[in-house]
């Protein structure tokens, strides 16, 4: 008989366990925030002082949920560019409602409203199977031109109906803000939903090879859609959590938050090829992306710099991607 | 006579897997040397040594009297070793002369002498294929042409054929056999790797078996039999191939189909299944016959005819309804269409019926999945570390069964194989065969495609021969022979072919 040692070896050359590009895989998004920590540390008296810090995750707290929403979408192989402005329409249609129904209906509307957004793009991408980047290109453009239509290009005051959301977005609980406490919520369902879950087992598997998924008699386009709406619903909140910072709706918050969203999802390792990516290493992502922005601000890097910067830590983390895949080999 | 290549004393391990423990092997110019073995013998491994991919731990390659260091693909190419892979390395997008002369395309590109050239090439196979067309609209049988093209372009010596009529029709592997004659007639040295036993005794001249890592012999073709050969490989004969009979009954009818028709591949097909039957569907590659399992399966529309499952009319508008009515299809390519490879074992095995395996919340119920697998495992003799591991670490026969536990696990009437042990070792095959007879005992209707037609005769109660998308005829196991089967299977069919190759 064949044995078990003979039948491994003519597959690929299987990577064995104490190989420098599994360990770079797993633990390269960690050793980036270490080493920002650290130059961080060194560089800025004030960075390793808790209120900074706890201002570096409150003003996580929007991206982070984009980047979860988005973390669905790459994991089935899809893309989703509409994210900040499903997030201006989520904050103006909430802002403007408010004053005559109060907050929970109108977060529920804003939310429903991104959840259309991504219902639409979802049922175009799986059903018709339109390409996914540009359907939620066009949905980018639609969606902030609706909210500007709603707006009618003004920023919507939410006057005192809005105090709740004012109080969410500045207030803590135990120390800690509201945003920084919804955003830790949604990371640990969606970690768990992920993990433990038919739905996360079934969405990661669509990206690894949709067509096997399918024929095995599982309803794919079913799946496929409900990650744009659940992309969809959570830019909402987090143009619901942008507005709970001033008080104000407006048409123009999100711009280019998508690439942000992207951005925080691939230097936590998720492959944009799909089926390859997690919550946890998400999260680092997103909370690099702070510091990276917290950094500059501390050292007064002006803004426009700060673009350049942000764009070669991105390709440093592709960068890093690759050369794991490459060790793996 | 000098031998073109000498591999001596190689060994190669990968991590703690000893993969090869000193093979010798040797290739005359103008010889057919075919290498026979399990999956997960070591023919690959030995193969990319040869090519370059892979450099040995230890041992010698010399060719043509010199003794080589490849350090990469290309120094083996430089020195006229060209593999010819399975799975093709072309560039489908461009065109049969791009390709072939793809890795010395001159900079500024003459095309008429290019398009010359490239036809030169390929008529000296005996095809005529334009080196205009687009590699990517070529049949397989096509393709595989412009692949040896492309290494003759490059004056290989040596050629190395893994697994090559695996993807072909028995009219094409037969074409393709020619062409390896003639390279042999050229003086070109021929490494040949197949499952196919009745091929290997057509062409070659000596037959290497290998066997866990080395090379049990090599013998002259002349001084052996086929049963001598699996015995070799794997110590069992022809007739133990097949497994144990197990008793089994026909009982009421699983499956009718009438007139089935896509307007395109399938026009009007019929055909009826009953429980506890096993049943092929013979023909050649481009019969439509997958074309039709998929669309029961409901992985392709229909345009018209009508569906019955125990006798009822169904509407099977995707594999979800499929699966839901009780059907399960293990498909044709397993990588692409069977199993989600970077997943576990386990993962792959449950896909199609998770339902019982989770609560009301949606959560898996992991335990209850990993006892569930479990079974599946020892019951299909599954070998693997864990099950917890991808599916791509395992062998392609135990790939085979993860596809196959799935369906086990899915439980329906009716289980339909597409070509169930394609790349699959000799010892994985019977294993596979036992499993499809045991199916069809617990009272299943079983339909098997197979272009082995010893695979057919060996297995099914009767064969239905297709087409040209069309039922040509019914065989039952007295009229089991080649010829009536390529007859069913071919007659009409010449104007078809005479068409494909322009």
């Amino acid at each position: 008989m064949g044995n078990a040692v003979a039948d491994i070896t003519e597959t690929a050359p299987r990577s064995s366990q104490f190989n420098i590009g599994n360990i770079m895989h797993r633990y390269g998004t960690v050793a980036i925030l270490v080493a920002l920590l650290i130059v961080a540390t060194s560089m800025s008296d004030v960075f390793l002082t808790e209120r900074n810090l706890i201002n570096v995750l409150r003003q996580s707290a929007g991206t982070s949920l984009m980047a979860v929403g988005m973390l669905f979408v790459i994991l089935t192989r899809g893309i989703d560019l509409s994210v900040g402005s499903i997030a201006a329409l989520g904050s103006i249609v909430c802002a403007i409602l408010i004053q005559q129904y109060g907050a929970g209906l109108s977060i529920g509307a804003a939310l429903a409203a991104g959840g259309a957004c991504g219902l639409v793009s979802g049922v175009l991408i799986a059903f018709l199977k339109l390409p996914p980047f540009v359907t939620t290109l066009a949905m980018m453009t639609v969606a902030r031109g609706l909210s500007l239509i709603v707006s009618a290009g003004q920023p919507i005051q939410m006057g005192d109906a809005g105090m709740l959301i004012v109080d969410f977005g500045s207030l803590s609980f135990a120390g800690i803000p509201y945003p920084v406490w919804l955003m830790a919520v949604v990371f640990v369902i969606a970690g768990i939903v992920l993990t433990f879950t038919r739905f996360g087992r079934l969405v990661k598997a669509i990206g690894s090879n949709i067509e096997a998924v399918r024929l095995s008699g599982i309803p794919v386009a079913f799946y496929t859609t409900s990650v744009y709406v659940i992309s969809g619903v959570l830019a909402a909140a987090a143009g619901i959590v942008s507005t709970s910072r001033t008080g104000i709706g407006s048409a123009n918050i999100g711009v280019g938050a998508e690439l942000d969203a992207i951005a925080a999802v691939v230097i936590g390792g998720a492959s944009l090829m799909g089926g390859r990516g997690g919550v946890f290493n998400t999260f680092i992502g997103v909370i690099v992306l702070g510091i990276i922005a917290n950094m500059m601000n501390l050292a007064r890097v002006p803004g426009y710099h700060q673009q350049v910067f942000m764009g070669c830590i991105i390709i440093g983390a592709m960068l890093l991607q690759y050369a794991s895949n490459w060790f793996r080999r | 006579m000098e031998n073109l290549v000498e591999l001596s004393g190689i060994r190669k391990s990968f991590g703690g897997v000893r993969a090869l423990q000193g093979v010798d092997f040797s290739l005359r110019p103008g010889e057919v040397h075919a290498l026979l073995g399990e999956n997960g013998a070591g023919k690959s491994t030995l193969m990319r040594v040869l090519g370059g991919e892979y450099v040995a731990d230890a041992g010698t390659v010399t060719v043509s009297g010199e003794q080589q260091q490849f350090r990469g693909p290309m120094d083996a190419l430089e020195k006229g070793i060209a593999i010819i892979h399975q799975e093709m390395a072309l560039a489908t997008d461009l065109t049969v002369a791009e390709n072939i002369f793809l890795a010395k395309i001159p900079s500024l590109i003459s095309w008429s002498d290019l398009n010359r050239r490239a036809r030169e090439l390929i008529s000296s196979l005996g095809f005529a294929i334009s080196p205009s067309a687009t590699v990517g609209d070529l049949s397989v049988a096509h393709q595989q042409v412009v692949e040896i093209a492309k290494a003759l372009s490059r004056n290989a010596a040596v050629m190395v054929f893994d697994e090559p009529t695996a993807v072909l029709s028995a009219r094409d592997a037969e074409r393709l056999l020619d062409i390896i004659a003639t390279l042999r007639e050229r003086g070109v040295g021929i490494i040949y790797i197949s499952h196919r036993l009745d091929e290997v005794f057509r062409i070659a001249d000596r037959i290497t078996v290998m066997k866990d890592g080395s090379s049990v012999a090599t013998v002259e073709r002349m001084d052996v039999e086929i049963d001598d050969v699996i015995r070799m490989m794997v110590g069992r004969s022809l007739k133990a191939l097949f497994g144990e009979d197990v008793e089994r009954k026909a009982g009421d009818e699983v499956l009718r189909i009438e007139n089935l028709s896509d307007g395109a591949r399938i026009k009007g097909a019929s055909l009826s299944i009953r429980a506890g039957e096993i049943v092929g569907l013979g023909g050649l590659v481009g019969a439509g016959r997958t074309e039709l399992v998929r669309m029961i399966f409901g992985a392709e529309r229909a345009l018209s005819g009508k569906i019955f499952l125990r006798g009822r009319e169904v509407k099977i508008r995707s594999p979800r309804h499929a699966v839901k009515a009780g059907i399960g299809l293990v498909p044709e390519s397993r990588k692409e269409q069977g199993l989600v490879l970077d997943f576990p074992i386990r993962v792959n095995a449950t896909m199609a019926r998770l339902s019982p395996l989770v609560n009301a919340l949606g959560f898996v119920r992991r335990s209850k999945e990993m006892s569930a697998v479990e079974k599946l495992a020892t019951r299909l003799r599954l070998k693997a570390g864990s099950l917890n591991d991808p599916a791509s670490s395992l062998s392609g026969g135990n790939q085979q069964k993860v596809v196959l536990a799935k369906w086990f696990h899915a439980d329906g009437d009716l289980l339909i194989f597409d070509e169930p042990t394609r790349g699959v070792d000799v010892g994985a095959k019977t294993e596979i065969y036992s499993l499809i007879k045991s199916l069809a005992a617990e009272g299943r209707a079983v339909l098997v495609i197979s272009s082995e037609h010893i695979e057919l005769f060996g297995l099914c109660d009767r064969i239905l021969v297709m087409r040209e998308g069309q039922l040509t005829g019914s065989l039952e196991p007295a009229d089991y022979t080649e010829e009536k089967l390529l007859r069913l299977a071919m007659v009409n069919s010449a104007t078809a072919e005479a068409a494909a190759i322009h």
